[in-house]
C-alpha cells in the first residue's frame, strides 16, 4: 500500500502512521495525543470549509487542520 | 508516624485529568457547592478549591487542577499542573494524594497523563469517569487487572449521577490512612531502549536535588527534559544548572541519535507502547458497526450546508436574547436602580454624603449591575454549548475562516461574547493555548463592539441620520447601525490579522482540539458553570467599575466654589421669595440646571476636557464632547448624561432621549454661531467611540490576562491612534467633499 500524508486522505479512508516530515517542537504534542508511529486513523469527516478534519484515533475523534495532517505520514488502508 | 492528628493540617487531595474528562462534575459531586475560586498568584489560571467529608468524618481539601494532556507543559494550565505534583509552587503544597480523573471510553490517550503523574511516586487513585457511556459503547475495563498492574485502586464513577462517588471516598480514606497501601507499580522502564536508560541518568544527577520532595519523579522528569526541544523548561534558566543542563541535554541528544533514537519523540512512542500493552490487557471493545447519535447528530451539524445555517441561526438567537430579550430586565433593574438613588436622595441630607452616595455609588453599582441581564445569557448560552459538546463543533466549522485572519476557531467566542462586553470576552480567551494567538484575540476583543456602547450610537443617529429610505426597503439609519458595528468586525479582523503577521508571528501548539460525543445538557452544570464565571464578572470589573464611579464623581463635582454655590443659594431664596406654585418650580428646575452646567464646566473633568479640546478639535468635537469622552473611561454611556447635563436637559427620567435630540439638533457655537452638532459630527463621534478603548474595566483585565503593563500600554495606544485617525479622516475627508 502508499504512503501519503494524512490530508491527502478521504473521508472513510484509513490509514496508518509512518511517521513525519519534518522534526518540529509543534509536533510534539501531536504524538502526545497519541499520534504516533503505528497508530491507526480514520478520515471522519473535513469541515464544512474544507478544513480542520476530523479523525479519529485510539477511540477519540481529533479535529486537526490540513497543514498539520500534511506533516503526518500514513500508509493507505482499504477504505470502509 | 503523625495519623489523624487532630491537631494535625487539613490533609488535601488534587484532582488531575485530560480535559473533557468529566472532572468538574466529580469535583462538584465530592464537594457539593462549597468550593472557591481564586488565581495561582502571578499566572491567569484558576485554582478551585473545595471540601469534602470522609466515611470516617474527616474533613479533606480539593483541589480541582486545570485539564492538562500532559506533564510536559505545553500552556500555563499544564505548567501549573506539573509545579503543583511535582511541589515546585511555593503557594500550593503538593498534595497527599492525587485523583487522575480518566475518560474510560478512551482510556489509551488519558492513560498518557496517568501513567506520568503514577511515574511521580505520589499516591495515587485512578477514577475511570463516565463509565455507564463507556459500556453503552461498548467498552469494558477489567478494573481488578488495571489495579494489579499499576499499583493503585481504580474505582469506576458517573460523575453525573454521583454513582461511584461514595466508593471513591472510601477509597480516598484508607489510602490517606496508609499511603503504602498503593505502591505505584506501573513503570515505563521496560519499554525504554536500554541506551536511553543509562543516557538518562546524567541528566538525572543534575537534578535530583531539586525534586526532593518528590525523588521518584526524577526519572520521568529527566525523560521530558530530553524531549523539550526548544528549552521551554523554566529549570534551563537556572543560574546553578541552567547551562550545564542545556551541555549535558544536548550531549545526550546527539549520543542517541548516533544509535537511532529519536529524542524528540521517545517518550510517546514508548509511553504509547506501554499504553496498548496494558490496554491489551484489561479493556475489552466490543465495536457495533451502527452509527452513534453523536454520528448522525454530527452528519447535520457539520453539514456543509445544515451545519452552516444552524450555527448561523444559533449566532441569531443568542444576538436576540442579548440585544433584545435581556432588555428587559435591563430597562427594570435601571429603574429600581433611579428608584433607590430618588429614595436615597430622601434620605439623606443634601450635601457632598448625598451626592457621593447617590452620583457616586448608586449610580456606579448601578452600571454595572444592568449588564448583568446581558452578562448571565451570555455565559449560560457558553456554559450550555460546552457541557453539550457543540462547542467543539462551532470550532470546528469555523476555524478556516478564523484561519484567514491569523487567529484560530476557539477565538471565536471570546470576540462574540465581546460584543455584549469586553470584560467575559477577554476571560474566555482562556480556553485558547497558543500564547500568540491568544493575546492577538485579546488585543482584538475591545474592538467589538460592546453594548455600552449601543446607547451612543441610538441617539446620535436618532438625532442626525436622517430618517431615510434606500431602495425603498433599507432604512438608512438601520444602515448606518449596522455599518458601525461592520465597522468594528472589520477593524477587529483587520488588526488580528496584521499582529499575527507581525510581532506575534508563529505558534507554539498545533490548532488541534477533541470531538467530543454530544451529551444531554446537565443543568446543574450549566448553571454552576455560568455562575460561578458571572460572580468573576462581578468580582473583577464590578469592584473596578464600582471605584472608577467614585473617581469620575469626584472628578465631576470637584473643586466647588463656595462664591457660586452661595450666588445659586441666594438665586433660589429669591425665587422662593416671589413666586409659588407651578412658575416657582418651573425658576427652581432652571437653576438647578445652570447650576450642574456651571459646576461640571469648572470641575476636574471639565478642565480635562478643554485640555483635550486641541487634540480633539480636528475630529469635529468640542470641549463638552471632550468632558464626555473623559466620563466615558468610567463607562461609555456616561456620555450621554454629559452631554445632558451641558445642555440643560432633564438629565432623569423618559424625557431625556427627545429632550436631549432636541437639544443637540439646536445647539451652536457661541463664537461661531454655527451648528455645534453636524450628521458629520456625529458620524466622525460614533466612528470614534467603534475604535477608541475607554473603558478602565478592559484595561484592568488586559492587565491582569497578560501580566504584563506592557500589553494593556500597547493596547490603549494602538486603540486610541486608531480611533483619533479614523474620526480625522471621517470628519476632514467629509469637510473636503463639502459635507456638513
Amino acid at each position: 500500500m502508499k504512503t501519503v500524508a494524512l490530508d491527502q486522505l478521504k473521508t472513510g479512508e484509513r490509514g496508518v502512521i509512518q511517521g513525519y516530515q519534518s522534526e518540529e517542537d509543534l509536533h510534539y504534542r501531536l504524538k502526545e495525543l497519541g499520534l504516533v508511529t503505528g497508530t491507526q486513523i480514520l478520515v471522519k469527516r473535513f469541515a464544512p470549509l474544507g478544513d480542520p478534519m476530523e479523525i479519529v484515533l485510539r477511540g477519540y475523534s481529533l479535529s486537526i487542520r490540513k497543514q498539520d495532517a500534511a506533516k503526518i505520514l500514513v500508509r493507505l488502508q482499504s477504505a470502509d | 508516624m503523625i495519623k489523624n492528628n487532630p491537631g494535625n493540617k487539613m490533609k488535601e487531595i488534587a484532582l488531575v485529568g485530560n480535559p473533557n474528562t468529566g472532572k468538574t462534575t466529580i469535583f462538584n459531586a465530592l464537594t457539593g457547592l462549597r468550593h472557591s475560586t481564586a488565581n495561582y498568584p502571578g499566572v491567569t489560571v484558576e485554582k478551585k478549591i473545595g471540601q469534602t467529608q470522609l466515611p470516617g468524618g474527616e474533613e479533606i481539601s480539593v483541589l480541582d487542577l486545570p485539564g492538562a494532556y500532559s506533564l510536559l507543559p505545553r500552556s500555563l494550565d499544564e505548567e501549573v499542573v506539573h509545579d503543583v505534583l511535582l511541589g515546585i509552587r511555593r503557594d500550593t503544597p503538593p498534595p497527599d494524594l492525587v485523583l487522575v480523573i480518566l475518560d474510560a471510553n478512551n482510556l489509551e490517550r488519558n492513560l498518557y497523563l496517568a501513567t506520568q503523574v503514577l511515574e511521580t511516586g505520589i499516591p495515587v487513585i485512578l477514577v475511570l469517569n463516565m463509565w455507564d457511556m463507556a459500556k453503552k459503547s461498548g467498552t469494558t475495563v477489567d478494573l481488578g487487572k488495571l489495579s494489579e498492574i499499576t499499583g493503585v485502586p481504580c474505582v469506576a464513577t458517573v460523575g453525573m449521577e454521583r454513582e461511584g462517588i461514595v466508593k471513591l471516598q472510601q477509597t480516598i480514606a484508607l489510602l490517606l490512612a496508609d499511603p503504602v497501601a498503593g505502591p505505584t507499580k506501573f513503570s515505563l522502564e521496560p519499554f525504554l531502549p536500554d541506551r536511553l536508560k543509562t543516557e538518562l541518568d546524567k541528566i538525572v544527577v543534575l537534578i535530583e536535588d531539586r525534586l526532593k520532595d518528590r525523588p521518584k519523579a526524577v526519572f520521568g522528569e529527566a525523560l521530558r527534559l530530553l524531549s523539550d526541544r526548544i528549552f521551554r523548561s523554566p529549570i534551563f534558566e537556572s543560574m546553578k544548572i541552567g547551562d550545564l543542563l542545556r551541555t549535558e541535554v544536548l550531549s545526550v541528544r546527539a549520543s542517541l541519535k548516533e544509535n537511532g533514537i529519536d529524542s524528540t519523540s521517545v517518550e510517546p512512542e514508548c509511553r504509547y507502547r506501554a499504553i496498548d500493552h496494558l490496554c491489551g490487557q484489561v479493556v475489552q471493545r466490543v465495536s457495533h458497526k451502527v452509527l452513534t447519535f453523536s454520528d448522525r447528530l454530527d452528519r447535520i451539524l457539520t453539514h456543509r450546508v445544515w451545519g452552516i445555517l444552524f450555527f448561523i441561526g444559533i449566532m441569531g438567537v443568542i444576538f436576540q436574547s442579548i440585544f433584545s430579550w435581556a432588555q428587559v430586565p435591563m430597562d427594570l433593574l435601571s429603574r429600581a436602580i433611579e428608584k433607590l438613588g430618588d429614595l436615597a436622595q430622601g434620605w439623606l441630607p443634601a450635601g457632598a454624603l448625598q451626592s457621593l452616595v447617590v452620583d457616586g455609588i448608586i449610580a456606579g453599582v448601578g452600571n454595572v449591575i444592568v449588564f448583568l441581564p446581558q452578562i448571565f445569557l451570555l455565559f449560560f448560552f457558553i456554559a450550555l454549548f460546552e457541557d453539550t459538546g457543540y462547542m467543539a463543533r462551532a470550532v470546528f466549522v469555523l476555524d478556516k475562516l478564523m484561519k484567514k485572519v491569523g487567529l484560530n476557531g476557539k477565538a471565536f467566542l471570546p470576540l462574540l461574547s465581546s460584543f455584549a462586553c469586553t470584560v467575559p470576552g477577554i476571560l474566555s480567551t482562556r480556553t485558547i493555548e497558543d500564547r500568540n494567538d491568544r493575546l492577538a484575540t485579546i488585543l482584538v476583543a475591545p474592538l467589538m463592539s460592546c453594548s455600552a456602547r449601543l446607547p451612543i450610537y441610538t441617539l446620535l443617529i436618532a438625532a442626525f441620520i436622517p430618517n431615510l429610505h434606500v431602495f425603498h426597503i433599507l432604512h438608512l439609519q438601520g444602515l448606518t447601525l449596522l455599518g458601525l458595528y461592520l465597522l468594528s468586525i472589520g477593524a477587529g479582523l483587520g488588526v488580528a490579522a496584521l499582529f499575527r503577521k507581525t510581532f506575534l508571528k508563529g505558534n507554539r501548539m498545533p490548532f488541534v482540539f477533541e470531538l467530543p460525543p454530544y451529551r444531554i445538557p446537565h443543568l446543574k452544570t450549566v448553571f454552576g458553570t455560568m455562575w460561578d464565571r458571572a460572580k468573576e464578572f462581578i468580582t473583577r470589573a464590578g469592584s473596578i467599575i464600582f471605584l472608577l464611579s467614585i473617581v469620575l464623581w469626584f472628578l465631576v463635582s470637584y473643586p466647588k466654589d463656595p462664591g457660586v454655590q452661595a450666588r445659586f443659594a441666594a438665586e433660589r431664596q429669591q425665587v422662593s421669595a416671589t413666586l409659588n406654585g407651578e412658575a416657582l418650580k418651573e425658576h427652581l428646575g432652571a437653576i438647578d440646571h445652570e447650576q450642574k452646567d456651571l459646576q461640571l464646566r469648572s470641575s476636574f473633568a471639565g478642565s480635562l476636557g478643554k485640555a483635550i479640546e486641541p487634540a480633539i478639535r480636528p475630529l469635529g468635537f468640542n470641549w463638552e464632547i471632550g468632558i464626555g469622552i473623559i466620563a466615558s473611561f468610567a463607562a461609555r454611556e456616561l456620555l450621554i448624561s454629559t452631554l445632558a447635563i451641558v445642555h440643560h436637559v432633564e438629565t432623569h427620567g423618559e424625557g431625556m432621549t427627545a429632550g436631549l435630540i432636541q437639544a443637540l439638533q439646536r445647539q451652536r457655537s457661541p463664537i461661531t454661531g454655527e451648528l455645534s452638532y453636524t450628521p458629520l459630527v456625529a458620524l466622525s463621534l460614533m466612528v470614534f467611540y467603534v475604535l477608541a478603548c475607554q473603558c478602565f474595566s478592559t484595561f484592568a483585565i488586559v492587565k491582569r490576562e497578560t501580566g504584563s503593563w506592557g500589553w494593556m500600554f500597547f493596547m490603549i495606544f494602538y486603540m486610541t491612534g486608531l480611533a483619533w485617525s479614523a474620526s480625522f479622516v471621517v470628519y476632514q475627508g467629509g469637510r473636503l467633499l463639502g459635507f456638513e
